[in-house]
């Protein structure tokens, strides 16, 4: 059991939305961390930079929170290593091919009421939920 | 260059956004998915808080002619739900809730150098390019 945080969740949500909105604003982009940073590879030069910036940014933004408070890293993953690479093989490979993640499909794709991000949203959840319920209370 | 500064502030934002909302720490995610355990419904006033500001601006952003720094707005425009979207959210799903880490919390929790956030951010890293790779083939 985690504890119930509604407003430090609320206010990061509201980061995470302010943060969206400057890609969009200014540069007519999806915040879809899948895209941005999977886009990366295969890229012409003048798309690389401002994705490897925001992969940069992100990175540095983790290494402020590992400074700060290093506490928002929990225990880290409670999951054994060779499911942390079948995991990691199945986010990276499967963002890519639904075409987004929990924030290009999860919340520029809702806000935009998009039936794919709304689909996508509802079947990413529905999976992981159910996941969570063999590995918690089937076979945990 | 002003796309790159933007970019760079944008992601920045959205990591310390990430953490101060809990999804950063995996143990929280799982919990959040957990609806038939101890369940922590935290998350979902991120995702609540998020489109609560997306949406509205969203909508003001979008009918001006133009972005910013480019020449237009670079909009996904295709409605039709088809398998590949359908089982690439359903791989999504079942990483994230073997987990508890999705794209973006992996790669800010890369850098506290944790063995879980390197081994899967790397896993992640290998899955997306050979995505990538297969695109290439396919065309």
């Amino acid at each position: 059991m985690t504890e119930f945080t509604p407003i430090s969740s609320t206010v990061g949500g509201i980061l995470i939305g302010l943060s969206s909105l400057l890609m969009l604003g200014f540069n007519g982009r999806i915040a879809g961390i899948s895209g941005i940073v999977g886009g990366i590879w295969g890229a012409s030069s003048s798309e690389r930079a401002w994705r490897a910036a925001f992969l940069f940014g992100l990175l540095g933004g983790g290494l402020l929170v590992f400074a700060v408070a290093p506490r928002a890293f929990g225990d880290g993953s409670p999951t054994s290593l060779p499911w942390l690479v079948v995991a990691g093989l199945l986010v990276g490979f499967g963002t890519r091919t639904g075409n987004g993640c929990t924030s290009g499909h999860g919340v520029c794709g809702m806000s935009r009421l998009s039936p794919r991000s709304i689909a996508a949203t509802l079947v990413f959840m529905a999976v992981a939920a159910a996941t969570v319920f063999v590995t918690r209370h089937l076979v945990g | 260059m002003n796309r790159t500064i933007v970019s760079l502030f944008s992601g920045l934002l959205f990591a310390i956004g990430l953490a101060l909302a809990g999804m950063t720490d995996p143990l929280k995610v799982i919990s959040f998915l957990d609806f038939t355990g101890a369940w922590d419904p935290s998350l979902a006033f991120v995702m609540g808080g998020a489109i609560l500001v997306y949406a509205p601006v969203y909508r003001l952003i979008t009918r001006a002619s133009e972005p910013r720094f480019d020449s237009t707005f670079h909009l996904p425009t295709r409605k039709d739900i088809d398998l590949r979207l359908v089982a690439g959210a359903a791989m999504f799903g079942l990483g994230w809730g073997l987990s508890g880490f999705c794209p973006g919390p992996a790669l800010v929790s890369v850098m506290s150098f944790g063995t879980d956030a390197l081994v899967f951010g790397a896993s992640m890293a290998v899955g997306m390019v050979a995505f990538g790779i297969w695109q290439q083939r396919r065309a």
